[in-house]
């Protein structure tokens, strides 16, 4: 559904098969596809997670933590069962790679997920897709039924004498259960309210057992590693960010789309050559380089390798792949009042420096960007956020706070013009806050 | 309370996929909304039933998850996405074009029943912005003219 584009400097690795057909399992098979889970069906469970681990492969979901360092910290043996978690609560804004996976390739998802679970020990896998995918969870479940009608899940996988079930489970709303222990409350029936850690999912996850729970993607690249050899996929990439990656280019752009880069791609040149640059003649602003929780950078700062190490120097974060454009028409203020009252919503209220936090941030916009802020509003944004940052029992309340205290750092001119109940200075902003005012 | 057989053959293959019954909750609440419309107290009666809860615990599962509703929407929800990327993109103008079409407001329904309105968190389209759901279906790369057209065709799909 979602249209699909190209550019010569992609490497396709994870977004081989779009657009191939390869939702059907005949196709995918021929397509290479379930040749990785036969390989690593021969494999030792550790050399499945060391070749993961020399991979260079790191979360795809935003953390950037190593997949095969994750999957190391499940225990060898438990009373209870092991269970693989494909996290598909894609919903950090500026992000919509996921989608294209499922859309395009679901049955990479699952061998990925078999593949996870061959190497930690687990016999089931849970694949989670947000409730606004209706149409995802629709191609999924037929995946899953058509590897159930090969042999491929079940009792005694490809003839292998191992067990290994693979289900589906749908979500209804909720940005919070993308965070990894929300998901498995989420899962079990609840409402998506994240855990205190330790003990981290590894060794208590889902109804107690040591659960791996990775990004969609990154499942989707691991059936690549096994097949290519960690090697070929690590030298994709700068040193420790091995692979390609899902950029989702998305606002200010001539050709936003989904691309597959290389990680490292400079980020100058996936805006002006891959995105096609700023439309109407406009001139770049800013960028959110990896969707809404990552701090905002200036266009002086976008000449940066896009891998997680690169642009942590930056002070900000790679993310989820979430790139989206402003151009010099977009009013800061409103653009933070936007993205707050994004984290005000979706704040379960479980911890208060989240639930309280960004209520005040979003409040204080408000009232800012109608005319009526004042000047140590400015500080008491910034010094409220820095007291969130670290004080939540999940990363939201950072999301939160990380992209504010940049906003507030970077643009604070923008937040002084606002001052003294002038008319914001700001073309697009003007109409919106002219019916902000009528609404009053 | 009634439900489709497909209902009935998802839900009890899926009670064999987990180890707790409680687990099935999320996604066999938004199959039973889809069919009822809404989550009605008989709806959220049969299901805490069911999965031997009580009808407290499945209102609190309910009232988190922003796809869930107690109360009854238009047979087309229209749920237009303003975060950032479709801002950008004039999500909010798409808004502001729905309201003043349907004439209603964020979570308000046309007197016939037809359509439902709800401004909504990021939904996943953000290299396709300005784009909008329909109950399931995603219309993308909007502008005004194009809003117009999805909504003519809902307006005829119901005749």
């Amino acid at each position: 559904m979602a249209d699909l584009v190209s550019h010569p400097d992609e490497v396709r690795v994870v977004s081989k098969r779009f657009g191939k057909g390869a939702t059907n399992i005949d196709r995918y098979i021929e397509l290479d596809g379930y040749k990785a889970v036969r390989k690593a069906l021969t494999m030792e469970p550790d050399a499945i997670i060391n070749e993961v681990k020399n991979s260079g492969l790191r979360g795809r979901g935003g953390a950037g933590f190593s997949t095969g360092l994750k999957w190391s910290f499940v225990p060898k043996q438990a009373s209870k069962p092991k269970y693989i978690l494909c996290n598909g609560d894609e919903s950090e804004p500026g992000t919509c790679k996921d989608r294209l996976i499922f859309e395009h390739d679901p049955h990479a998802v699952i061998e990925g997920v078999m593949i996870a679970a061959l190497a930690v020990g687990a016999t089931k896998g849970y694949i989670y897709i947000r409730g606004e995918y209706r149409y995802l969870s629709e191609i999924m479940q037929k995946a899953i039924a058509d590897v159930y009608a090969k042999g491929f899940a079940g009792k005694n996988i490809f003839g292998s004498g191992k067990d290994l079930d693979i289900y589906w489970h749908g979500g209804a709303g909720a940005y919070e259960v993308g965070e990894e222990s929300a998901l498995m409350e989420s899962l079990e029936g609840k409402r998506g309210i994240p855990r205190i850690r330790p003990p981290f999912p590894a060794v208590v996850g889902l109804w107690g057992g040591p659960t791996v729970i990775n990004n969609a993607e990154t499942l989707a690249s691991v059936p690549h590693i096994l097949l290519g050899g960690a090697e070929w996929y690590a030298n994709l990439g700068p040193p420790k960010n091995g692979g390609t990656r899902l950029f989702c280019l998305a606002g200010d752009l001539e050709k936003p789309g989904v691309y597959e880069l290389p990680m490292g791609y400079n980020l100058k040149k996936m805006i002006y050559e891959v995105g096609g640059g700023i439309p109407n003649g406009r001139k770049l602003k800013a960028v959110v380089p990896g969707g809404s929780s990552t701090p905002i950078l200036l266009p002086e700062e976008i000449d940066v390798a896009m891998d997680f190490d690169s642009v942590a120097k930056t002070g900000s974060m790679l993310g989820s792949g979430g790139v989206v454009v402003l151009d010099d028409t977009v009013c800061m203020v409103k653009f933070a009042l936007r993205t707050i009252k994004f984290y005000q919503h979706e704040s379960c209220g479980w911890c208060i420096p989240c639930r309280e936090g960004t209520d005040w941030l979003k409040k204080t916009l408000i009232r800012f960007h109608n005319g009526a802020g004042l000047k140590k509003d400015i500080d008491n944004m910034y010094y409220l956020s820095e007291n969130m940052l670290g004080r939540t029992f999940c990363p939201l309340g950072d999301a939160a706070a990380m992209p504010m205290m940049a906003f507030v750092k970077k643009f604070r001119k923008e937040f002084e013009d606002h001052l003294d109940g002038k008319p914001c200075p700001y073309e697009k902003a003007s109409e919106e806050i002219n019916r902000e005012l009528a609404v009053l | 309370m009634r439900f489709s057989d497909q209902f009935e053959k998802r839900f009890a293959e899926m009670l064999t996929h987990y180890p707790t019954k409680r687990s099935v909750l999320v996604p066999t609440l938004l199959y039973a909304q889809d069919e009822a419309g809404f989550l009605s107290d008989e709806v959220i009666a049969e299901i805490a039933q069911r999965l031997e809860l009580t009808e407290l615990d499945v209102n609190n599962v309910i009232s988190y998850y922003s796809m869930l509703t107690t109360k009854p929407r238009g047979k087309y929800n229209v749920q237009v996405c303003t975060n950032i990327a479709c801002m950008l993109r004039g999500g909010e103008e798409l808004l502001e074009q729905c309201k003043d079409r349907l004439g209603i407001g964020h979570k308000g329904t046309t007197s016939d029943g037809l359509f439902s309105l709800e401004e909504v968190e990021c939904i996943g389209a953000c290299s396709w912005a300005p784009a909008i759901q329909v109950n399931y279906d995603f219309h993308e790369n909007l502008d005004e003219r194009k809003m117009d057209a999805v909504l003519d065709s809902y307006r005829k799909k119901a005749i």
